[in-house]
């Protein structure tokens, strides 16, 4: 969506314009201040009005350019210790309803269509289940497998062992926030440790 | 971590208010599980999972390519007695948003965020030139709606 859609979208919204809005960007893109009036602390930092911040990021929301307001957990800190990718290998014109199907599965996290790389990789549909442990996960799939007639599908489960680095994307502005080098968590089960405080989970679903 | 823990986790994995007393707006919503939940209550406990480690963050999550940046899942087939040095040379890029070693021939897969669309074939270019391997670029082409929660 341009600017002019964009505004046109949106009258008798307080909107910001293109620069207010980018300097709204980076001061959420960390997280929203944990103050009593939070939008109004921002409107007093930025020097705008707290109705164009609520509208503004009202506005992000409903079209998008925020997919979730609200808070991420680090699912590996909450037990959900167990990472599988699932990937399939569907026929091209069958590869949305399977895709809706897998979506719609409590147990399933993420979902993409993605392009093939032949001859070293054959599956164009990945989708992702978290679980306390593997044995959990691969329960899951399946139970996923049996309800939804998923049989007749090549597929491959990659579980993850070992995570080097986690941090957060920013946009806005270019800047790179960390750089955790090689902090390894182990991802099997029973004798792992809880992830580091200071890793960042990223901030931006799977592209 | 409490059952009060856990609903308000539930609950602001949905979605937080956008109202001026945002805060507020959550306590009263979680009043049939605790009817003295005040909202300096929430904020604390908002607080302290994060404190803790079981929040990741608290605030917008963005759509990478609405804000007009790159965004792909790669992998890389790399033999073992390579994969740290190799692991190090990627993850010193700070395109590289998270890093996981799985168990398959493609044995690296992480996460590119680049300012630009274009930053992620020179990222790529360039980590093939560091590197010596070849990284597989597996850009979405679909998503399909998920409502990415936990329940716990």
């Amino acid at each position: 969506m341009n600017d002019n859609q964009l505004i046109a979208n949106t009258l008798g919204r307080a909107l910001l314009d293109e620069r207010n809005q980018l300097r709204l960007r980076q001061a959420i893109q960390d997280g929203l201040p944990l103050t009593r009036q939070p939008y109004k602390t921002l409107a007093i930092a930025l020097g705008i009005k707290e109705q164009q911040v609520l509208d503004t990021i009202q506005y992000w929301t409903e079209s998008d350019l925020i997919k979730r307001l609200g808070l991420v957990v680090k699912h590996h800190s909450l037990g959900y210790r167990a990472n599988a990718m699932v990937v399939w290998d569907v026929p091209a014109d069958d590869v949305d309803r399977v895709g809706e199907l897998l979506s719609q599965c409590d147990v399933v996290t993420l979902c993409y269509q993605r392009p093939r790389r032949l001859p070293h990789w054959r599956y164009n549909l990945f989708s992702m289940i978290h679980g306390k442990d593997r044995s959990m996960v691969l329960e899951q799939l399946a139970d996923l497998i049996a309800e939804n007639q998923l049989d007749g599908f090549q597929r491959d489960v990659l579980f993850s062992y070992r995570l080097f680095k986690q941090c957060g994307g920013h946009y806005a502005n270019g800047e790179c926030s960390s750089r955790n080098s090689e902090r390894e968590q182990a991802e099997s089960g029973q004798s792992m440790k809880h992830a580091q405080p200071s890793i960042k989970e990223t901030q931006v679903a799977y592209g | 971590m409490d059952n009060i823990d856990r609903d308000l986790i539930n609950l602001l994995q949905g979605g937080f208010p956008l109202f001026p007393r945002p805060f507020l707006v959550v306590a009263n919503q979680l009043r049939d599980v605790n009817e003295t939940l005040t909202e300096q209550n929430v904020m604390d406990r908002v607080q302290r999972l994060l404190d803790d480690g079981f929040l990741s963050r608290f605030g917008p999550m963005f759509q990478a390519e609405r804000l007009g940046g790159g965004l792909t899942l790669a992998a890389m087939k790399v033999e073992a007695e390579d994969y740290d040095r190799v692991a190090g040379q990627v993850n010193d890029f700070c395109e590289v948003a998270h890093n996981y070693q799985r168990e398959h021939e493609l044995n690296m897969w992480f996460v590119l965020a680049t300012e630009t669309p274009e930053g992620i074939e020179d990222t790529i270019q360039k980590m093939e030139e560091v590197t010596g391997y070849s990284v597989f670029n597996m850009p979405k082409k679909e998503e399909f709606y998920v409502g990415l929660r936990f329940e716990l």
